[in-house]
C-alpha cells in the first residue's frame, strides 16, 4: 500500500541525509521525496511516499521519529488527507491539430500551458499522482519530450495540523 | 567574560560536562585541541596505540561505570580507525562522545589531506552527529552531545570539529549552557499507565512465566528492581548475553543465559512459557532462532525505552515504552497492591518442571563436557578456575569467539556492569582495550580479559598503552590455535573443511611478546599447574599478566541452537540433540 509520510524536521545540515540514509539502511524504498523550509525557516517540511504494510509503516514512522532532528512525523494515509503533485511536461506540438487536441486535453485536466514554441507546448499540471499519470497516458501518443514531477506533498483534511 | 580559543573551549566544556578521562590519538587536524589539552590538568588524556582501541577503552569505561565515555581522534585515518569502535558501541547502546578533528572549513569538500566526511561515514552507526562550524557553538554542542548520548536509548555521538574552528588566535567568550533543551529530542522514561496495569494482570495470571531480561536492565541500573520483582513473584529469570549480571548468576531462580549458546533449561522454558516478560531485551536473532517457531504459547509483554525495538521482530501483546528503571518499580507497587496473587500451585509445578530440565541436561547440575586431564585443558575449566580464584568478583571483559561463550556460560556474574563484551557487533579486538577502560575506572578491582589467540592479535598493541598508563589488567588467552568459533561452524556445517581458520604454526610466542612490552607472560599447558599459576598471576596486583593457556583444540561450545529451529532445538554435545 502507498504511504504518504510527512515529517517536520530541524532545518539543519545533515538532517535530510539522515532521513534518506535511514531508508537505505533499513531497506525501505522512497518513491517520492519533497522538502522545503516552512513559514518558520528553522523548520523543514518533508513529505515522502513509500510502499509498505501497516507493520512496516509503523516501523518507518517510529524510526523517523527516533532521529534526533525530527520533531513530528505522521503517516497521512492513516486518515483523510489531500495529496498534490506538480508536473511540468514538454510535448511535441508542431501541427495545428495536435496543438488543438493538446489544448483541450490540458483544459479537461485543468492544467495550464505555460510555455509555447513553434514546435512545443510546456504544460503545468497539479493534482494527485493518479491524475498526473492519467494525463501522461492521455497525451503519450502525441510525443512527450520531457516530464518533471515534484513528488507528492500532503496535508491532513480538516482541523488537524502539523506544527511545533 | 573570559575569552578562549576553540581548543580551550572544547577542553573546558569537557570539564564542565564532568569528563575526567579522554582516550585518544593526535594528528594534524586535532593539534590545536591537543595543545589546549597540554596546558591544563582537569581533563586527563590517555594515549592509545590505535584509535579503535581509544573508542573501545572509552566504551569499557562507560559499560563498567555507567558514565559517558569519551574519545578524541584526528581527521581522516584517525576518524576511520574509530569507526569499528563506534559501531560496537552503537549496537550495544553504549553512551559515548567521539570527537574527531576535521580539515579546515575552507578545505572541506576539496579532497584535502586527511579529509574524510566523518559525519557521513559514521551516520548509520551513531545516535547523532554534529559538524561544528563556529567556535561559538563548541560548548553548546558538547553539552548537547553528552545529553543525547546518555539519555533515552543511549548511544555514541560524533562531534566533528574543523581545524579552523579551534584556531588558537580566534578567541570568544566561554559559556557552558546550564541545561540542554531540544525541541526535537525529548526522551520519556515513563511507561503508559494502562499498559502497565494490563501487564501486571497478565503477569500475575501466568502459569508458566519467564522473565527474559537484557542489556536494558544493566544500562538503566534497574537490576535491583528486577531482583525485587522476580523475588516477589518467584518467577524464573533468564538473561541475554548483554544482560548477564543484571540478575545474579548464582541465584536459584536464575536459569542461565538464553539463545544460541544458552542453557537447555532457559531455552526450553522460553519455548513452553505462557507469558514471556521481555525487559530491556530486543528479541535478537541470536536469541529467538527461527521467528516462525518462536515460543508458540506465549503472551508477550515487552518493556523497552526505544519504541522502534518494541514489536520490531516479535509482536508484543502488551508493549510498554519506558525505562526499566521507571516501569519496574511501578509494576512492583501494583503487584503489591493487587488483590489477585500468582497461582502458587501452577508456579510450583512450573519450577518442578524446570528443575527436571536442569537435572536432565543443565550445564550447572553436572559437567556436560569431558573433564580436563594432563595436557588437555578444557576451556570451560579455565573459566571455572578464573571464577574460583577471583571469587566471582572480577570485572570480566571478553573478545569474540568460543572463549566469549565459555566465559558467558561459566563465570556466574552476580553484579551488573561486571561482564563487558561486544554482543551486538561481535567485535574481535574489543576485549583488551575495554579492559583498560574498566581498570582505569576500578583500579582496585581485578579486571581480566578472556580472549583467544585470534582476537587478542587484533589489538595487542595496547599492551604498550597498559604500560604507559599503568593499567595492570590480566589476560586469559584460551589458546586453541584456531579461529575456534569459525572452526566449530566448519565442523558442523562444512564437513570440517577448515578454510582459513588455522594458522599453520605462525602464532607468536605470547610469553616473549608480553615480556617485550615489559609485562609478565605465562605459558600454561597442564591442568595441574592451572590453579597455582593463575593464583600467582592474580597475586601480582600491579602487573599486566598474560596467561597463554593451551586449551583443547577440538572443543565446541554447547548447547547450540540448530539453524531454522525453535528456541529449544539444541545440540547438547557433538552427538546428542534435543
Ligand atoms: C573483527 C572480526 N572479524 C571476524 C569475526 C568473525 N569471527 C567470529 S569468532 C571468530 C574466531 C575468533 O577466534 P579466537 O579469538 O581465537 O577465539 P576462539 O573462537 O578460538 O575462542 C571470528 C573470526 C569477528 N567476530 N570480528
Ligand atoms: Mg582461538
Amino acid at each position: 500500500m502507498k504511504r504518504i509520510i510527512s515529517i517536520l524536521i530541524e532545518n539543519e545540515s545533515g538532517a535530510l541525509s539522515r532521513v534518506v540514509g535511514l531508508f537505505a539502511q533499513r531497506g525501505y524504498n522512497i518513491d517520492t521525496l519533497t522538502v522545503a523550509p516552512t513559514d518558520d525557516d528553522t523548520l523543514s517540511r518533508l513529505t515522502l511516499t513509500t510502499q509498505g504494510d501497516d507493520h512496516m509503516a509503523e516501523q518507518i514512522v517510529k524510526q523517523l521519529h527516533k532521529l534526533i532532528d525530527t520533531i513530528k512525523v505522521v503517516d497521512l494515509t492513516q486518515g483523510p488527507h489531500i495529496e498534490r503533485e506538480l508536473m511540468l511536461v514538454k510535448v511535441k506540438a508542431s501541427e495545428s491539430d495536435v496543438r488543438n487536441e493538446l489544448k483541450s486535453c490540458v483544459e479537461i485536466f485543468r492544467g495550464h500551458i505555460i510555455d509555447v514554441t513553434p514546435y512545443t507546448y510546456t504544460v503545468q499540471l497539479a493534482g494527485d499522482s493518479e491524475k498526473l499519470d492519467a494525463f501522461i497516458e492521455a497525451v503519450g501518443e502525441m510525443g512527450i519530450m520531457e516530464v518533471v514531477r515534484s513528488g507528492v506533498s500532503g496535508i491532513a483534511r480538516g482541523d488537524k495540523f502539523l506544527r511545533v | 567574560m573570559e575569552l578562549l580559543s576553540g581548543g580551550e573551549i572544547l577542553i573546558r566544556a569537557l570539564k564542565d560536562a564532568g569528563i575526567k578521562h579522554v582516550w585518544g590519538y593526535p594528528g594534524g587536524a586535532a593539534l590545536h585541541i591537543y595543545d589546549a589539552l597540554y596546558r591544563q590538568e582537569d581533563v586527563h588524556h590517555l594515549l592509545v596505540r590505535h584509535e579503535q582501541a581509544a573508542v573501545h577503552a572509552a566504551d569499557g569505561y562507560s559499560r563498567s561505570t555507567g558514565e559517558v565515555g569519551t574519545a578524541l581522534v584526528t581527521s581522516g585515518p584517525g576518524a576511520t580507525n574509530a569507526i569499528t569502535g563506534i559501531a560496537t558501541a552503537y549496537m550495544d547502546s553504549i553512551p559515548l562522545v567521539v570527537i574527531s578533528g576535521q580539515v579546515p572549513l575552507t578545505k572541506i569538500g576539496q579532497d584535502a589531506f586527511q579529509e574524510t566526511d566523518m559525519v557521513g561515514v559514521s551516520r548509520p552507526i551513531v545516535k547523532h552527529s554534529f559538524l561544528v562550524t563556529r567556535t561559538e557553538d563548541i560548548a553548546e554542542t558538547i553539552a548537547k552531545a553528552y545529553y543525547i548520548a546518555a539519555t533515552g536509548r543511549p548511544g555514541p555521538v560524533v562531534v566533528d570539529i574543523p581545524k579552523d574552528v579551534t584556531d588558537p588566535s580566534y578567541k570568544v567568550p566561554y559559556v557552558y549552557p546550564a541545561e540542554v533543551k531540544m525541541r526535537s529530542y525529548q526522551p520519556t522514561d515513563k511507561g503508559h499507565r494502562g499498559q502497565i496495569r494490563r501487564a501486571v494482570k497478565t503477569l500475575i495470571g501466568a502459569k508458566r512465566p519467564v522473565l527474559y531480561t537484557g542489556g536494558g536492565v544493566v544500562l538503566d541500573n534497574a537490576s535491583e528492581h528486577l531482583i525485587a520483582l522476580a523475588k516477589t513473584l518467584n518467577y524464573p529469570v533468564t538473561n541475554t548475553l548483554m544482560g548477564l549480571g543484571g540478575y545474579p548468576g548464582t541465584d536459584p531462580q536464575y536459569l542461565g543465559m538464553l539463545g544460541m549458546h544458552g542453557t537447555y533449561e532457559a531455552n526450553t522454558a522460553m519455548h513452553h512459557a505462557d507469558v514471556i516478560f521481555a525487559i530491556g531485551a530486543r528479541f535478537d536473532d541470536r536469541v529467538t532462532n527461527d521467528l516462525e517457531k518462536f515460543c508458540p504459547h506465549a503472551t508477550i509483554i515487552h518493556i523497552d525505552v526505544d519504541p522502534t525495538t518494541v514489536s520490531k521482530n516479535i509482536e508484543a501483546h502488551i508493549p510498554i515504552v519506558g525505562t526499566c528503571n521507571s516501569v519496574l518499580p511501578e509494576m512492583l507497587a501494583l503487584i503489591e497492591q493487587s488483590e489477585t496473587t500468582p497461582d502458587t500451585d501452577a508456579i510450583a509445578e512450573w519450577w518442578q518442571q524446570i528443575d527436571q530440565w536442569r537435572a536432565d541436561k543443565g550445564i550447572y547440575t553436572a559437567s556436560r563436557y569431558e573433564e580436563s586431564s594432563g595436557n588437555c585443558i578444557k576451556p570451560q575449566d579455565v573459566i571455572k578456575m578464573l571464577y574460583k580464584i577471583t571469587e566471582g568478583k572480577a570485572i570480566i571483559t571478553s573478545d569474540v569467539g568460543q572463549h566469549q561463550m565459555f566465559a558467558a556460560q561459566y563465570y556466574l556474574f552476580d553484579k551488573p556492569r561486571t561482564w563487558i563484551n561486544s554482543g551486538g557487533l561481535g567485535t574481535m579486538g574489543f576485549g583488551l582495550p575495554a579492559a583498560m577502560g574498566c581498570k582505569l575506572a576500578f583500579p582496585d578491582c581485578d579486571v581480566a580479559c578472556v580472549t583467544g589467540e585470534g582476537s587478542i592479535q587484533m589489538n595487542i598493541q595496547e599492551l604498550s598503552t597498559c604500560s604507559q598508563h599503568n593499567l595492570p589488567v590480566k589476560i586469559i588467552n584460551l589458546n586453541n590455535a584456531a579461529l575456534g568459533m569459525v572452526r566449530q561452524w566448519q565442523d558442523m556445517n562444512y564437513s570440517s573443511r577448515y578454510s582459513e581458520s588455522v594458522y599453520e604454526n605462525s602464532l607468536p610466542d605470547f610469553v616473549k611478546l608480553t615480556e617485550a612490552y615489559g609485562h609478565v607472560g605465562m605459558k600454561i599447558t597442564h591442568i595441574d599447574e592451572l590453579e597455582d599459576k593463575m593464583r600467582e598471576a592474580f597475586a601480582m596486583k600491579d602487573r599486566v599478566v598474560f596467561m597463554d593457556i593451551d586449551v583443547d583444540r577440538s572443543e565446541h561450545v554447547y548447547p547450540m541452537q540448530m539453524p531454522g529451529g525453535s528456541m529449544r532445538d539444541l545440540w547438547l554435545n557433538k552427538t546428542e540433540r534435543t
